[in-house]
């Protein structure tokens, strides 16, 4: 019996308060609570786990490892492509730093749960007012997995198999679709995309949407940082063959970009990190999940909240809704066996997007704009620096290629590095792009980041 | 104890909106990069551009701060009281791991960085799965499902995968579950490509040897099961569980939302199980956050390891890197290498409760469960189906069958009531093969007051079943709201599920 020692996160393992309960139970110590598990399967011995550290011994010894980490304000970081380094204000974190609501469940009793029912339905609100989609739900773990439990839902909701997908795609989120896909019998078909514009070519898009299209998938912007101008043309041949229209977003960018809403798009997935929330070195972030129509509504995953009213006197309140797709009641039949979500994020979400409002969101958007492009500009006055590599619209990430200076991108990011540069990552998955890599400038770049960028690269290449 | 939850009526940010208000200066370029740049307004063709701004809130810091401040003051917490949710295992958060896991040096940490700027994260991330191997004697984790259900999911693609590399992907197509599994378990089987076939809880308690023997066959993938289950009762049968399911080739899964009960007395590997997740939030105790983010790691055997997402972390000396060099991997299961800030507290937890604390963990969690089943029995009002006979563990399921009966109260109104006495909830109706279910955990961290007071709640509230049941019919009284209407909620013609919703509805749609 380990009784001895009073641990601090165990109240009743003091000696008094333990000799109490046993005595009250007529037991002589804890073991005899464990009769019922066999010697046959009990453990031999003690677990090989150090012995217990002090507080202060336990914040040393994490803080000094942590130290061997290198931050994006250590060394200027210019990564994207799925985790992007936005500034998150002071008032969010202050919000999901509170203890009731970062140490409370899933608020299965709406009547002492309002405030996180509450939060959630305003950050379901403002991805629909951000999206113009009907319904949101109260979040997925990534992008990844929305997208993957997307191509499931509209495998349910047409009753057909393929989901075609563009070429340029994020290797992690491609993976997580199949993943999530094919157990469902689900084919993912890659669309070509054009070398020069990076545009889908539409005329082989719609030689591949058949009667077995589930969906088609598009990004905007796309995993390389480019928008996708066809849009409503890919929308109306997906709807013409009856299939679905699902569309990834970066949220960030509708403060300005024109939302999927308004497009046609039946199913909207993203990725929430950027409001709000931290890198954490990709984790936890935040799956977006909105549709549109009532037939959509009722084989979306996930939880979702809804206003209602107490049952006396009228007040307005919040409850889980639609809780008869979820797996605690159907069981294997659910629409998803999603439960655990990212609520925290969502809530750091809505505060976010309460913070900025329209205005501030459009103003951000703006700043990233102008800054990634500046960054275009700067490096592309570097010789044999090409920046973007397709003649389109761009929001805050761009492939540079540095094919033509004659030296390796893997070179250059090295060299980069040992000047304490983060630069972009290097886009192995498509060769065919020459020595390519994808940039990441957003309103954290101060003006006098990408000049030393830009310096640094040119002195390398000297 | 009287008790009294903050009650604001919080209007809906979007109604307390004023035009013009800002609550965040985003950073605006310098005006050299405007000048290089072009115009915001020429940096996108008018055919993308947004029609007209989202109608989000304007409002400034402050009133953004309060709005929120006031909604949490209307959430219950671990931090607020006792919340006995059985299953849930909602134990005490230590406020170390908040601490050090939002230091800058993990949450600015990009997760493409070159590994030579993340060696600390990675060592960590090691480490944790070495503590994890340990703890259930698994050969290899991997840190990347987001949740425990995630984590399941991951697990049954894993079976899926070994069964396919055998050549049999196509033969072994059903997954046993027994009826008083969680619902996870047979949705992620579900979504896995999975027949599932239900076993029936026998009248034991344990789950039935000859029900398994009669459901196992050529056809078997896997078995998935938690231990103890989820009455709170430990499979004593567990070797010839695991001895029948492998004999026909299937796999044991083990479900690790109850592992809490268990840490250093038994482990998976000792029962016989392949696989497994382990609930984060559960058995180390990191916060819930009102739902997530989670973190459900995946253990398996090492004839299994190749399958495992990738990239696994592995080390080469004193250096960590990310191994994606692994063939036979199922794949991604998401982006990334999983919820780290989650993960980081984890680690922080046990290092904190160290070997002997860990098993201190489980001893008082048993401790606590027994006690308080023991004490609730004795007022006599509620039953606990197997009890005394069968010992429970961490947790176990209170019938209010009785109280039904003779008074028409519900399990679900007993569980409103208990708000009132500053109590969350236990879980109401589940497991689904007990009549007016109440599951209730205590977990290690709850104080023999505190039990005692949950005692003196549900003897007080089965009580006034008999002498006023009205009173628990419209319970809770003291809480922000009063009782919700739950089927107005979902309800087609009412349901309202976001701000323009309501905005239709005030303006007759």
């Amino acid at each position: 019996m380990s009784g001895r020692m009073v641990h601090h996160y165990i109240p009743n393992s003091s000696p008094e308060t333990l000799k109490m309960m046993l005595d009250e139970m007529r037991l002589n110590s804890i073991d005899e609570l464990y009769t019922d598990i066999p010697d046959r399967v009990r453990l031999r011995g003690r677990l090989n786990i150090p012995k217990a550290m002090s507080e202060y011994e336990v914040e040393r010894h994490v803080e000094e490892l942590l130290l061997r980490n290198k931050t994006v304000f250590d060394a200027p970081c210019f990564l994207g492509g799925g985790c992007w380094p936005h500034y998150v204000p002071a008032a969010v974190e202050m919000v999901v730093g509170r203890s009731e609501f970062a140490t409370s469940y899933t608020p299965y009793q709406a009547e002492v749960s309002q405030g996180i029912l509450q939060a959630l339905f305003e950050y379901q609100s403002m991805i629909c007012e951000l999206t113009e989609m009907d319904y949101s739900n109260s979040s997925m773990y990534d992008w990844a997995t929305a997208l993957g439990e997307a191509a499931r839902m509209a495998r349910r909701v047409t009753g057909r198999n393929e989901i075609i997908t563009p070429y340029y795609m994020d290797p992690h989120r491609a993976s997580t679709l199949k993943v999530y896909s094919e157990p469902a019998g689900m084919k993912v078909l890659t669309c070509t995309q054009d070398p020069v514009t990076g545009q889908i070519v539409v005329e082989k898009l719609q030689e591949m949407i058949t009667s077995q299209t589930a969906a088609v998938y598009v990004e905007n912007p796309s995993y390389l940082g480019f928008f996708e101008k066809q849009i409503d043309l890919i929308s109306d041949l997906a709807h013409d063959k009856g299939g679905l229209l699902i569309v990834g977003v970066d949220p960030i960018s509708l403060g300005v970009v024109k939302p999927p809403g308004e497009y046609g798009a039946d199913i909207v997935v993203g990725e929430g990190q950027p409001l709000g929330n931290h890198m954490n070195y990709g984790g936890p972030s935040l799956g977006i999940f909105a549709c549109s129509g009532d037939r959509l509504l009722r084989q979306m995953p996930g939880r979702i909240v809804g206003l209602t009213s107490t049952l006396e006197g009228g007040d307005e309140a919040y409850c889980l809704v639609h809780q008869t797709r979820e797996q605690h009641i159907r069981r294997e039949r659910a629409t998803s066996n999603i439960c655990t979500n990212e609520a925290l994020c969502a809530v750091a979400a809505a505060v976010y997007l309460s913070l900025l409002g329209p205005e501030g969101l459009r103003r951000l958007c703006e700043t990233i704009m102008v800054k990634s492009h500046y960054a275009m500009k700067i490096m592309n006055s570097i010789d044999g620096v090409k920046t973007p590599i397709f003649e389109a619209p761009h929001f805050k990430e761009f492939t540079v290629n540095f094919k033509d200076t004659g030296r390796r991108v893997d070179e250059i990011h090295r060299r980069l590095l040992d000047r304490g540069i983060q630069a972009g990552k290097v886009l192995k998955e498509y060769p065919e792009l020459g020595e390519a890599a994808l940039y990441c400038v957003t309103e954290v770049h101060t003006k006098e980041m990408i000049d030393s960028l830009a310096d640094n690269i040119r002195e390398i290449l000297r | 104890m009287s008790y009294r939850q903050a009650r604001w009526s919080e209007p809906s940010i979007f109604t307390i909106s004023s035009e013009g208000r800002i609550g965040h200066n985003p950073p605006q370029p310098d005006s050299e990069e405007v000048k290089m740049s072009g115009a915001p307004s020429t940096l996108l063709p008018p055919e993308l551009r947004r029609s007209k701004p989202p109608e989000l809130p304007e409002l400034s810091e402050v009133e953004v701060v309060r709005h929120y401040v006031r909604l949490t003051q209307m959430n219950f917490g671990v931090d607020t009281g006792t919340y006995p949710l059985g299953s849930c295992t909602m134990k005490y958060n230590p406020k170390i791991c908040d601490k050090l896991s939002s230091s800058p040096k993990i949450r600015d940490i990009h997760p493409l960085q070159d590994e030579s700027t993340t060696q600390g994260i990675l060592k960590i991330l090691y480490d944790l799965s070495e503590m994890l191997e340990e703890i259930t004697g698994m050969s290899r984790f991997s840190l990347q499902p987001a949740a425990g259900a995630h984590g399941e999911y991951t697990g049954a693609l894993i079976i899926r995968a070994y069964h396919a590399a055998n050549g049999e992907g196509d033969k072994r197509r059903e997954m046993l579950i027994p009826d008083s599994a969680h619902g996870t378990n047979p949705a992620s089987a579900a979504m896995a490509g999975f027949k599932t076939v239900i076993i029936p809880t026998s009248s034991s308690g344990y789950l039935d040897l000859d029900a398994v023997k009669s459901v196992v066959s050529k056809h078997t993938a896997g078995l998935m099961l938690t231990n103890p289950n989820t009455l709170g009762i430990f499979e004593r049968n567990i070797l010839e569980i695991s001895e029948i399911v492998h004999s026909a080739g299937g796999l044991l899964y083990y479900d690790g939302a109850n592992m809490n009960a268990i840490l250093g007395k038994t482990r998976p590997k000792e029962m016989g199980f392949d696989i497994v997740h382990l609930n984060l939030h559960k058995t180390f105790g990191t916060p819930h956050g009102g739902g997530g983010p989670g973190a459900g790691p995946v253990g398996v055997v090492e004839k299994l390891e190749d399958f495992l997402p990738v990239p696994l972390i592995s080390r080469e000396g004193d250096r960590y890197f990310l191994d994606y060099d692994r063939p036979r991997s199922i794949g991604k299961v998401k982006s990334f290498y999983g919820n780290i800030a989650v993960l980081l507290r984890a680690y922080i937890y046990i290092l904190c409760l160290g070997c002997e604390g860990l098993e201190a963990a489980s001893e008082h969690s048993v401790l606590n469960a027994n006690y308080l089943a023991r004490k609730i029995l004795q007022g006599g009002k509620y039953t606990i189906p197997y009890y005394p006979d069968r010992l429970v563990k961490h947790e176990f399921v209170l019938s209010a069958e009785e109280i039904y009966r003779e008074t028409g109260v519900r399990a679900w109104d007993i569980s409103k009531r208990l708000l009132d006495y500053g109590i969350h909830s236990p879980t109401t109706y589940f497991p689904q093969i007990v009549e007016e279910a109440l599951m209730v955990e205590p977990t290690e961290t709850e104080s023999k007051e505190s039990l005692d007071h949950l005692v003196y709640a549900m003897n007080m509230v089965a009580e006034e079943a008999y002498s006023n049941p009205p009173t628990l019919k419209k319970a809770p009284h003291s809480t922000s709201k009063g009782r919700v209407d739950e089927a107005k909620a979902s309800h087609p013609e009412t349901m309202c599920l976001s701000w323009r919703m309501k905005r239709r509805f005030m303006s007759g749609k």
